[in-house]
């Protein structure tokens, strides 16, 4: 997207440790409204970490997030998630129990608010207000082409599918910022192609502003505006994904020294 | 009001201490009693994962064997010691097939399952066990054969800090033997090949299985030691009150000395038992009257409750690591 | 070939979000209904309404509470019994506080303090998890049960240390006290538990059984979807103990007529888990195929010697009683660990697809 447009979130100087383990070491950065922007480096730099950092659920030592002109006292995940940050995991955190439907319906539970008496009725206005929920998690169904798989629980799904309905569960939050945790590790090459044209559909048509962890370099040169480059918890480079690439230190990370 | 929950029973320990000894000494032996009954848990929760509950009715079950297999002795005009320590080991004998047994019929078809179903399989054997035991022995309270295995009985009366203190005899034993084992089981986990391979079983079942430890054996083994321990817990017990399936209700003391310590810790069982049966015997002392008496119905689990608010994983328990 | 979805095509999300879509289904729950409201009642015998289905109905709502806590939001609790007797005690109290007031009133309001008391105990759930949780639960279920007896208000300071029944009726009808009729006492029972099953399965199929179901499936991530845990576990712990405390004031009411503390024990906790897990965790159906096994499997154990003639003492049938059951949960958690309620889906699958199942 265009250069100038204006900052969704900051990150200014954040470190986190765990124990004596730094994860991450004073690490800052900006994502802009509307952007694809990819956060790469080698296993074990932080870059889960500065997700869950960003969503709340670690609370950093030193540095601050600015999210939307504000920046944020420390806050816990469900805030983050009303402020519209959404989320997939690394490690698919479906909620095994559930149907394919059920989980993406658990994804628009910030936007029903009918309470207990209503609920215990099914009637009226709950009953209302589960019709109009399931009709936009029937048009995220079709657009993840998951129509066939609605009333299959999770735990039996294909990988891939899985890591579909997760994106689908957290485009259901109708987000702002998207963050996305490797979604296309362990996935064959069509798998790839598909969630990459979600992605990219998403970024265009709905304006959603994505952060992406990926490993595979082709498809973050091919999807992010800007990429930013962790090793160790350190950053260290930041630009366009032409300019990282040629990046002595990113080469030095990925491949070594002495390559 | 505040002045007897706050100040009145510290005044009053100050102002009788051999009282207070007194009471701390029964605290600590049933607090022993309690971690023996805990490190039964534990030992099977670090082994298998597996929460068995039905630890409490094999203190009972094989305590109740072990005076069965006398009665039976005697009653063919064959008692004393040598025939109670021949009921020993046949005892031992039946738990050994009990392990075999459990491991053969639950726990192998269950491999797998989540958490809470290998529970409630446990709540089956504890009812498989009450019904069987009941049905084998009768539901009367029956003697522990405590002199035929040389444990004493009566007490010795200690002068000390202006008054007596006694101090039963059974009870030192119960200390001793307890301790004992506590050793001993801490020298078998360290030296021994299969206590070895206890512990890689423990922290992690794959790693165990690809240096080819065998964990149906494993399993046999550990409920085994379980049963073992067992039968120690119901001897001691036995020999301080009767045994009888009443026993049943005191071994779920066991569950909030289980957590305060940390599933999985064999000191914290221990440590736990200790906080628990002297926090209960003082509580009970001391502030019971306040509230009408009988708090030791719930008093330890109360304690349990306030120590997890503070610390959720008990005292010695692995640190719970939420990540994602 | 009977059963089947085919053919059924939803015109609506309305038709698909209901808690039957399928025609057969809604049938076949109506034929229950009908057995349950006027055959039962017309032709069972005294012994078949007050000894079985009352008491049947009566632990299916307590299973259901549970359930709601266990099954849908995964929190283990040991103390539910102790949550039906803070029910009953409640309801014995307002009945004689109030006895001008209708008694299924004060049986429906006496929800509300199990649901007090149910929050108040569901607190640490936030910090406390899984094995800790449960045996922190236990804590409720040994000192609730210790104030049952040393707080002799609750009991209206009577020296049995028991809480006996008034007799109380409903459009001139007696239906608690010795004079109700098994029949009236089956049918108040049975409208109160239908009633409330259907409440009960409204909740969990909407957003809040979603809810609970996301917080026991993976916590961490319902957080991230924007769910705070501890009101949902709050939430789980109130209604939950609600359905315990309703079930508790019914079983003095309507089926004991009278309870000592010991009514409310530790073994009535894990009589409920039992029914909990062998019926299914997370089904409203299974809660009453547990109940069912649990309640009536031993009733047909002790009747069993007696019917063929076998000259058993009662306290071996007694044993004998324990296990069975022992026996049987271990056979049931190796056959189905997803208990009851799954056999039933996989049969009504197959039936879906029977008389071809290829
Ligand atoms: N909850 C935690 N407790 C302790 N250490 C943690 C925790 N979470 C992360 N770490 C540590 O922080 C470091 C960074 O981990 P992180 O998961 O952020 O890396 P990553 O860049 O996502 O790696 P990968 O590509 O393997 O996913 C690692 O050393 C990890 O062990
Ligand atoms: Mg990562």
């Amino acid at each position: 997207m265009t250069a100038q447009s204006e900052t969704l979130l900051a990150v200014d100087g954040v470190s986190l440790s765990f124990g004596g383990v730094k994860a991450i070491t004073d690490v800052s950065f900006d994502i802009r409204k509307g952007e694809i922007r990819a956060i790469i480096g080698p296993n074990g730099a932080g870059k889960t970490s500065m997700l869950n950092v960003v969503n709340g659920f670690y609370h950093p030592q030193h540095g601050r997030i600015t999210y939307k002109g504000k920046t944020r006292p420390r806050m816990r995940p469900y805030q983050a998630a009303s402020q519209g940050i959404a989320r997939t995991f690394q490690n698919v955190a479906l909620f095994r129990g559930m149907t394919t439907l059920d989980n993406i319906m658990v994804g628009r539970t910030l936007k029903m608010h009918r309470g207990l008496f209503w609920q215990m009725l099914r009637y009226g206005p709950a009953m209302r207000e589960e019709i109009e929920n399931r009709r936009v998690v029937e048009d995220i169904i079709d657009f993840l082409q998951i129509e066939s798989i609605r009333k299959t629980p999770v735990g039996k799904l294909p990988y891939g599918l899985q890591k579909r309905v997760e994106l689908g569960r957290a485009l259901a939050m109708e987000p702002e910022l998207l963050l996305l945790d490797e979604p296309m590790a362990g996935m064959n090459i069509e798998e790839k192609e598909d969630m990459c044209r979600y992605i990219l559909d998403l970024n265009k048509y709905f304006g959603t502003t994505i952060a992406l962890i990926e490993h595979d370099m082709g498809v973050v040169m091919d999807l992010s505006d800007r990429v930013v480059v962790l090793e160790y918890g350190h950053k260290i480079a930041d630009g366009t994904p032409e300019v990282v690439k040629a990046d002595p230190k990113v080469i030095e990370a990925y491949l070594g020294v002495g390559h | 009001m505040l002045y007897n929950i706050f100040i009145d029973p510290f005044v009053q320990m100050a102002q009788m201490p051999d009282l207070l000894v007194q009471t701390l000494w029964e605290g600590l032996v049933s607090g022993v009693l309690y971690a023996l009954i805990a490190l039964g848990f534990v030992l099977i929760f670090k082994a298998s994962g597996v929460f068995n509950f039905a630890q409490g009715i094999m203190v009972v079950f094989s305590a109740l064997t072990l005076v069965g297999f006398y009665e039976k002795f005697s009653a063919a005009g064959f008692s004393g010691h040598t025939a109670a320590f021949v009921a020993l080991v046949l005892t031992a004998g039946v738990m050994f097939v009990l392990a075999m047994l459990v491991e053969r019929v639950v726990l192998r078809p269950l491999v797998n399952q989540p958490d809470i179903i290998l529970f409630m399989a446990t709540f089956g054997i504890t009812y498989v066990l009450i019904g069987f035991g009941e049905m084998v022995f009768g539901g009367d309270p029956k003697q522990m054969i405590a002199s035929e295995l040389f444990l004493p009985s009566g007490s010795v009366d200690v002068e000390m800090l202006g008054g007596m203190v006694s101090f039963q005899k059974i009870d030192i034993a119960a200390a001793v033997i307890a301790s004992v084992m506590i050793a001993g089981l801490a020298l078998f986990f360290q030296k021994t090949r299969i206590g070895r391979a206890l512990r890689a079983v423990a922290d992690s079942h794959k790693a165990a299985l690809s240096v080819g430890i065998s964990l149906n054996q494993i399993w046999v083994v550990v409920w085994f030691a379980a049963g073992l321990v067992a039968l120690v817990t119901g001897i001691m017990w036995g020999a301080r009150s009767d045994v009888s399936f009443a026993l049943e209700i005191v071994a779920l003391k066991a569950l909030p000395v289980l957590v305060l310590g940390g599933l999985t810790s064999v000191p914290g069982a221990i440590v736990g038992g200790l906080i628990i049966g002297i926090g209960e015997k003082l509580g009970e002392f001391y502030w019971g009257p306040l509230l009408g008496g009988g708090i030791e119905s719930w008093f330890a689990y109360a304690i349990a409750l306030l120590f997890l608010l503070y610390r959720p994983q008990g005292l010695f328990g692995d640190k719970i690591i939420e990540r994602i | 070939m009977f059963y089947r979805e085919t053919g059924q095509f939803k015109q609506s999300y309305a038709a698909d979000q209901a808690v039957f879509p399928i025609l057969q289904d809604r049938l076949g729950l109506a034929a229950i209904l009908v057995v349950a409201f006027v055959i039962v009642p017309l032709f069972g015998n005294e012994f078949l309404l007050a000894s079985v289905m009352v008491p049947f109905l009566i632990l299916s709502l307590g299973a259901i509470g549970l359930n709601i806590l266990v099954g849908y939001t995964g929190l283990l609790s040991l103390g539910s019994a102790a949550f039906m007797g803070v029910g009953a005690y409640a309801a014995y109290k307002l009945s004689t506080i109030f006895p001008g007031v209708n008694i299924l009133v004060w049986i429906l309001c006496s929800g509300f303090f199990a649901a007090g008391i149910g929050v108040l105990f569901g607190l640490p759930s936030l910090r406390i998890k899984g094995f800790y949780l449960a045996v922190a639960t236990l804590a409720a279920q040994f000192f609730l049960q210790w104030c049952f007896v040393r707080i002799s208000w609750l009991y209206n300071d009577n020296p049995s240390g028991a809480i006996e029944v008034p007799a109380r009726t409903l459009f001139g009808l007696a239906i608690t006290g010795p004079s109700a009729t098994p029949v009236t006492r089956y049918l108040v029972v049975l409208v109160i538990v239908v009633g409330m099953t259907l409440l009960a399965s409204n909740i969990v199929h909407g957003r809040i059984g979603r809810t609970w179901m996301a917080v026991r499936d993976m916590d961490i991530a319902a957080q991230l979807m924007g769910i705070r845990l501890l009101p949902a576990k709050l939430l789980a712990f109130a209604v939950s103990s609600f359905y315990c405390g309703v079930s508790g004031a019914l079983m003095v009411f309507l089926w004991l007529g009278a309870a000592e503390p010991s009514a409310f024990d530790i073994k009535l906790s894990f009589l409920l888990l039992f029914m909990v897990i062998i019926g299914g965790l997370g089904s409203m159906i299974g809660s009453f195929f547990g109940a069912a096994l649990i309640h009536i499997l031993p009733i047909v154990i002790r009747g069993l010697p007696e019917a063929l003639g076998l000259p058993i003492a009662a306290a071996t049938v007694e044993h004998l009683t324990y296990l069975i059951v022992g026996a049987l949960i271990i056979f049931f958690l190796i056959v189905e660990p997803h208990g009851l309620a799954r056999l039933w889906q996989i049969a009504k699958q197959k039936l879906r697809v029977w008389p071809f199942p290829y």
